[in-house]
């Protein structure tokens, strides 16, 4: 459905991005995850007929973006990061002259039904400029979503929402793909990790990594740190820990934490949790510590470094 | 063409939500009735001494002409300007419409309003002509309006080209308006130095085609020509504009 091959864009003597290759399919849901600046929203830009590439071909949908633009807008539903809306009209204004400029057919009533599937319908006649945050990026939804589209590409979807709310698009996005193609961008690791089929990585332009969530944990953390916490005082627990064999770097955070590591491959909690009742302590919790995207971005600029090496 | 009437509909109804439309509306309407009722009087109290000749409308039309410059770009200032500063213009540039589409639908919302004004104004030749005997010269107001209509067209067009350049509607209104005063104006500065007459300058001059083609009832093609090419230039300006836009 998305093609993208050696995707270059330039803006000016900057590189946006150097050369990237990505395919997504039929009924798939793809993250593009990456820091600010990254080149997530220059690489949605071009596949959606905004802007052209400076090199490289990209084919949504079997039409070529730069020969066939109007096939591939024709197509494609977008919602863009700062969510497109006209303040001064109505939910349902609004959607009707979307609909109009994508030729459908009786589109008071294809804006009704969309209205519907995002939960708007009660304030279909409220003008935009009086929706809260969640409802505009509900409104921006619909409109990527009136003409069903067979790609949707979604910048950001989900950002700057309440919890509620994240939830509900969340849950809008997985359904649709569940039989169309889905890309969408986050900075956040989690939300990709839950709706994806597959996750790209992007950072500086280039993807640095691409596999499923599932895949690409286990690939990225190597080691798996953990956080223990006993009753009453710790003296002496860190060399508890480090008899057992596959712990490493171990540390006394607090009077009565103790965080160590072992490698993802080598499960070793049972074992330490075992020396540590034997040794007398009162353990009341041992909890593995999330990689933030940062760490993992470092972790994966390391690897590529240490990959050359050898 | 479905695409340039979506936009250009959308464009017309937006319109009648904003004050600035009414105000341009309200302001154009109020000092042409204003002179209209000067233009009677003073044309009852001459004949009363039995001297001066049957009012006609071009006396109010060239006024409209001039309020036009004024007026026009606050019409055109938010078309495309706004659009980029929010961020709706990538909505518009990722739907399956053309560029040039774009462009002249916004002009011809735009237009259509204008006409909308044109069209109330018609009252007063109506008005004027159960004073005057044997009622008014029909053929000259019909130039008279024609010229109007064209005027309004290309400051019109002129404006969303310049609206399309710019991302602040403030930048876009004084530029439009520096056109517009320029183009009807300024340009006949020069041609009035030059000894020769300036034939170049004179023909760039909006004046000279209202005030003696259109105003005097004597169009030729050479007229219609140069309000039609302003109209392109002021739309082919916006296409460009848009299309740069998405390069960078």
């Amino acid at each position: 459905m998305i093609q993208v091959n050696g995707l270059t864009k330039d803006y000016g003597a900057r590189r946006a991005l150097h050369s990237i290759t990505f395919d997504a399919k039929q009924g798939e849901i793809v993250g593009f995850l990456g820091p600010n600046g990254a080149g997530k929203t220059t690489t949605m830009r071009i596949l959606t007929g905004y802007m052209p590439p400076t090199d490289g071909t990209v084919t949504v949908a079997g039409y070529d973006v730069v020969e066939e633009s109007m096939e591939v807008r024709r197509r494609v539903g977008y919602l863009p990061e700062t969510v497109p809306l006209y303040t001064d009209m109505t939910a349902l204004e609004y959607l009707k002259f979307m609909a109009d400029l994508r030729h459908i057919p009786d589109s008071e009533d294809r804006a009704y039904e969309t209205l519907e599937s995002v939960n708007l319908k009660e304030r279909a006649n409220s003008y935009i400029g009086t929706f809260s945050k969640g409802m505009r990026q509900r409104v921006g939804l619909a409109q990527a979503l009136i003409h069903r589209p067979e790609v949707l590409i979604l910048d950001e979807p989900t950002i700057g929402l309440d919890p509620n709310q994240v939830v509900e698009i969340r849950e809008v996005i997985r359904e649709i793909g569940k039989d169309r193609t889905v890309l969408f961008s986050t900075h956040i690791l989690s939300e990709a990790q839950q709706i994806c089929d597959r996750v790209l990585i992007i950072n500086k332009g280039k993807i640095v990594a691409e596999d499923t969530p599932e895949n690409l944990q286990s690939r990225l953390v190597g080691s798996q740190r953990v956080v223990l916490r006993v009753r009453g005082d710790a003296d002496g627990l860190d060399t508890t820990i480090k008899k057992v064999k596959g712990t490493r770097s171990i540390s006394v955070t607090q009077d009565e934490t103790v965080e160590f590591e072992f490698s993802s491959g080598q499960d070793v909690r049972p074992q330490v949790a075992k020396a540590v009742i034997q040794a007398g302590y009162e353990l009341i919790e041992m909890r593995p510590v999330g990689m933030s995207l940062e760490e993992i971005f470092l972790e994966l600029t390391q690897d590529t470094s240490a990959g050359k090496k050898s | 063409m479905r695409n340039i009437w979506t936009i250009a509909k959308k464009e017309y109804d937006h319109y009648f939500i904003t004050p600035i439309a009414y105000i341009v509306a309200f302001v154009i309407l109020m000092i042409l009735g204003f002179l209209f009722t000067i233009v009677i009087r003073s044309a009852t109290e001459s004949a009363l001494y039995g001297y001066g000749s049957a009012p006609n409308i071009t006396v109010i039309n060239w006024w409209f002409a001039f309020l036009l410059m004024f007026g026009t770009p606050a019409l055109t200032m938010r078309l495309l300007a706004d659009e980029t500063k929010t961020g709706t213009i990538e909505l518009l540039l990722t739907a399956p419409i053309r560029d040039y589409e774009l462009v002249v639908g916004k002009w011809l919302g735009s237009f259509m309003f204008i006409l909308t004004i044109i069209f109330i104004s018609l009252l007063y030749p109506i008005v004027l002509n159960r004073f005057v005997t044997p009622g008014i010269d029909w053929q000259l107001a019909l130039s008279s309006y024609l010229g109007v209509v064209l005027v309004a067209a290309s400051f019109l067009a002129l404006g969303v080209g310049i609206s399309a350049v710019f991302s602040n509607q403030v930048a876009a209104f004084f530029v439009s308006l520096i056109t517009c005063l320029g183009l009807f104006f300024l340009i006949g500065i020069p041609a009035n130095l030059m000894p020769s007459g300036g034939g170049f300058f004179n023909y760039m001059v909006m004046r000279t085609h209202f005030d003696n083609a259109f105003n005097a009832g004597s169009v030729d093609l050479s007229n219609i020509i140069y309000f039609l090419s302003l109209i392109a230039l002021g739309l082919f300006t916006g296409t460009v504009a848009i299309e740069a836009r998405r390069w960078n």
